[in-house]
């Protein structure tokens, strides 16, 4: 048997106390015997909701995350209430007042920060406390304490007009105080803002009756007894009976100081989190100095905390932390304000982009450098904020088209911001899920996005409503939403990105999917990877690919769209919708004798027979005498085409004859979703080439717009001009190299108007246009390979892959 | 169509598993009883209740894995060897007994159903 470790951690906060669940959810309950040690005599609480509780919108016990009695079922040892006083590193042990001593072989520093107390007069009564009246807001105490005072008072100062002070003073205004917020510098929160975001967010508040007094340097705290008012260096004074300290934090760090640590402004610490001089010892959270910075923010303090579990369980021996980009959402005094990096530009060549409305105090700022968003401000506006952090926090390429993430829902209606709509409003159309649903998930403990879809089905059905889901999520647990590391993996039972993953595949020269779970999954099954899996397999072996055919949805199985009753619909190739008498009549024909319950033209220029039972599909393909269609599968769908030269009055260029070339060579091609093409005749764009996944649209001199990306489903989108060529073999071989790159590098079910706006439109005419890393003849090779092995799907009606494929009920066998 | 199987008090003998691919489900009809049988990749055998009871999806046409079913329908997700839904708050699918016999045979056990005389001889 392996004796356990001693793991002690001391503080009992945001940081601490989650890197506890987070080992504990690593299995080291079996490795480390945990001892805790926490300054406040409770449980662990969200600091982050201690201005709600002020503010009266949280009871106090609605913000606990873990009980005390959470610790126990945990086999954690917590000392609640008791203050670490040393920590002895050479025999490896802690002490605490009333001989509490803990031997440790691995320590956490946890310690947090306190409140910064700016040097002035009349603080301290003669017992040095604060005077009655005066208040550090830091603590639940604190927080307590403020509450009861605030009862008998009347007029507060707020010494500090940073987030913290906002915070404060909104609680103190819902209870009824005048409140003045007196800060040093010559606008509010001028560490997230610039001077006229600033300037904004005072004149707003001034009109939610904040008294704010700027540049103001606080002397002394006046009244024998308790406050009666602040004395300012300019001589002037503010009467008051109560004041609140919140001009910033220090970080907690006497502690390791006397110990010895390396400490700057926190305690210094590696990439592993380990002390710079000790590495028996690790800090995270408020405390920690982290190549030169200490972060005040939760989301950076769980990604430490996280890596520090990774670190010592063993789990992820090599992991990092390397910093974090921080961005934050806030809401002061319900307005909304999304900060992320660089306030202001930093470079001579930093791009600036600004929308200013001051009268509905709307200010909108972008520093864009390198084509990516290096900051932003966004102040009354919580609209475009979820995609303004996604693109800042992934370093996405910039959209050429700034308003773009500026004015998101520009044309659509204005839906109003997710603090404000009720509980009962649904916010996944597809599953019937409403915001209440969604919260109530998130207070059951889902902290990711995925959690959330999980366990709701939100976002599950079309997947358009995941903006809002994301929004609803980010808003019910304040903001700190985690991010799931899965996100990023091709599909969620193999643990590597799409490129990683075709790596290990061609290394390790796995051909099937089964291969897959045995060599990069520790043969683990997952049965939502298998369809992914197939689909990548087939991109990257073509016909070396061992097909298992478990792996692919029933569609694919069976060549055929399955309906909600069980049956199929079966949808012949009519290239480029153009059609025949002698057709028509067959497709009637076949209709008649297998009693097609329905007969309908799809929106691709096609027709649909619905109705089939599953059994019948090879004999209604024989008597049609047509190809498949592809209609049920990811893969080129279809070409929808106008009628172009031949008969139109305006055709420039020949789209039907174009649209049937394209249909004829890419007929079948799989891909990580579906493609629907178009060709149109002239800029009319009758055809609605514009917004389909690729399409090309004719132009005057025989000339041809190529367009990627565009949408008309679940989401709107006007495609984005590729290039424009010159001849209809210019246009099929640009279409199919871009193919050919959506399908090694699109994310499995990723339509190309989100694989080409999170790669860029730029990127792709550099690397697809103008050959910029050589890449465009190995494409081009690709594709042809890929057209070449092309069979037709239907051929199996004579030669099933199983004698059982198309069995609707098998017969028993007799014996 | 069913023709006659043997069968014990209980047992029905459906024949080989190689009439079900590896790693796919098929269903039988059992009587007035359908009922889906799975052949894991691994080698085990699973049977249920042939329709989802989300929206009488064909359970034997969906995704298994890891000793799940997906239905093809709405991706709503069960475990075969017990019939739990799994992730939603659907009615838990009837599950059957099934085994494979030393020659590799489906043997399923139905609780009072037998191939109606109608559609099937009794033995």
């Amino acid at each position: 048997m392996i004796t356990k470790q001693q793991l002690v951690v001391v503080g009992n906060g945001m940081a601490g106390a989650r890197f506890v669940e987070d080992v504990l959810a690593r299995g080291g309950r079996d490795r480390f015997s945990i001892t805790m040690f926490g300054e406040e005599p409770y449980g662990n609480y969200n600091r982050i909701l201690l201005s709600s509780v002020m503010a009266g919108s949280h009871d106090p016990k609605d913000i606990f995350l873990n009980s005390l009695g959470w610790y126990e079922e945990n086999g954690v040892k917590l000392h609640a209430g008791v203050r670490v006083g040393w920590i002895d590193r050479l025999s490896k042990k802690v002490y605490a007042p009333g001989g509490v001593t803990a031997a440790y072989d691995k320590l956490v520093i946890a310690t947090g920060s306190s409140a910064f107390v700016p040097p002035m007069g009349g603080l301290y009564d003669q017992s040095g406390e604060f005077k009655p009246g005066v208040f550090a807001f830091r603590t639940l105490d604190d927080c307590d304490r403020m509450i009861k005072y605030a009862g008998k008072a009347r007029r507060a100062a707020v010494i500090g007009g940073g987030l913290l002070g906002l915070e404060a003073a909104r609680g103190l205004l819902n209870r009824g105080l005048e409140v003045h917020v007196v800060h040093l510098m010559s606008y509010l929160m001028e560490a997230q803002l610039d001077a006229l975001a600033g300037g904004m967010l005072h004149r707003l508040l001034e009109k939610m009756g904040v008294r704010i007094l700027l540049e103001k340097f606080t002397t002394a705290v006046l009244g024998d007894d308790a406050v009666t008012g602040l004395a300012f260096k300019d001589g002037s004074k503010l009467d008051c009976d109560m004041v609140v300290i919140s001009a910033g934090i220090r970080a907690n760090v006497d502690l390791a100081k006397q110990s010895g640590l390396t400490v700057e402004r926190g305690i210094v610490v590696h990439d592993d989190l380990s002390c710079r001089n000790d590495t028996n010892v690790y800090a995270i959270g408020e405390c920690a100095q982290h190549r030169g910075q200490v972060y005040g923010l939760v989301a950076p303090i769980w990604e430490q905390a996280r890596v520090l579990a990774d670190v010592l369980t063993g789990g992820n021996k090599r992991a990092l932390y390397t910093g974090s980009r921080v961005s934050t959402k806030l809401k002061v005094m319900g307005i909304e304000l999304a900060v992320m990096g660089d306030k202001d530009p930093k470079r001579e060549d930093d791009e600036v982009v600004t929308y200013v409305e001051p009268s509905r105090g709307v200010y909108k700022k972008l520093i864009v450098r390198e084509g990516r968003l290096a900051g932003a401000i966004l102040l009354g506006d919580g609209l475009a904020a979820p995609r303004l952090l996604q693109v800042f926090d992934r370093e996405d390429p910039m959209l050429d088209d700034r308003s773009e993430l500026l004015f998101p829902m520009s044309g659509e209606a204005k839906t109003p911001s997710v603090a404000e709509i009720p509980d009962t409003a649904q916010i996944c159309n597809c599953n019937g899920v409403s915001k209440g649903k969604i919260v109530a998930a998130v207070k059951a403990g889902c902290r990711t996005v995925k959690a959330v879809c999980d366990a709701t089905r939100a976002g599950t059905g079309c997947g358009s409503c995941k903006p809002q889901v994301q929004a609803v999520v980010a808003f019910a647990c304040d903001g700190a939403v985690e991010e799931d590391p899965a996100a990023h993996y091709y599909v969620p039972g193999v643990a590597l990105t799409k490129p990683a993953l075709i790596k290990a595949v061609r290394e390790q020269d796995l051909r099937s999917v089964s291969a897959v779970f045995k060599g990069l999954a520790g043969g683990r099954e997952d049965l939502g990877s298998k369809v992914g899996l197939a689909s990548l397999l087939k991109t990257v072996w073509g016909k070396e690919y061992e097909d298992e055919r478990d792996a692919r949805f029933i569609n694919d199985r069976v060549h055929a769209n399955i309906q909600k009753d069980g049956t199929f619909s079966v949808i012949p190739r009519i290239y480029g919708g153009v059609t025949s008498p002698e057709q028509l009549r067959r497709i009637a024909d076949v209709a008649e004798k297998y009693n097609a319950r329905m007969v309908k033209i799809t929106g691709g220029q096609r027709i649909d027979l619905l109705g089939i039972p599953k059994e019948k599909l090879p004999d209604v393909w024989n008597d049609l005498g047509m190809p498949s269609g592809h209609a049920y599968t990811k893969a080129f769908r279809t070409c929808k085409t106008c009628v172009g030269t031949d008969f139109c009055r305006y055709g420039v260029g020949d789209s039907t004859g174009l649209g049937i070339k394209i249909e004829k060579r890419f007929q079948g091609i799989e891909s990580p979703h579906k493609m629907k093409l178009a060709t149109a005749g002239c800029p009319r764009n009758c055809s609605e080439a514009t917004t389909k996944d690729i399409g090309a649209v004719a132009i005057e001199g025989g000339k041809w717009e190529v367009y990627i990306g565009g949408a008309a489903g679940s989401r709107v989108r006007k495609g984005d001009v590729l290039c424009i060529v010159d001849s209809q073999d210019d246009v099929l071989k640009c279409m199919g190299r871009f193919m050919q790159y959506y399908r090694e590098n699109g994310k499995y079910l990723e339509r190309t108007y989100d694989f080409v706006e999170r790669t860029g439109i730029d990127a792709l005419r550099r690397l697809l246009v103008d050959d910029a890393d050589g890449i465009c003849a190995r494409l081009d090779a690709d594709i042809q390979a890929a057209v070449d092995a092309y069979d037709d799907p239907w051929t199996e009606s004579r030669k099933p892959v199983h004698p059982n494929q198309f069995a609707g009920t098998v017969a028993v066998a007799g014996r | 169509m069913i023709s006659a199987p043997p069968s014990t008090d209980r047992t029905l003998n459906l024949g080989p598993i190689e009439q079900i691919p590896p790693g796919e489900g098929r269903r039988f009809q059992i009587g007035n009883v359908p009922v889906a049988v799975f052949r894991a990749r691994d080698g085990q055998v699973f049977a249920t209740q042939a329709l989802c009871t989300h929206k009488a999806g064909p359970l034997a046409d969906g995704i298994m894995g890891a000793g799940k079913i997906v239905c093809p329908l709405h991706s709503y997700t069960f475990d075969l060897a017990t019939g739990a839904p799994l992730g939603h708050t659907c009615k838990a699918l009837k599950t059957y007994p099934v085994s494979l016999s030393a020659d590799g045979d489906i043997l399923l056990s139905i609780e009072g159903q037998r191939p109606s005389s109608r559609e099937g001889k009794q033995p």
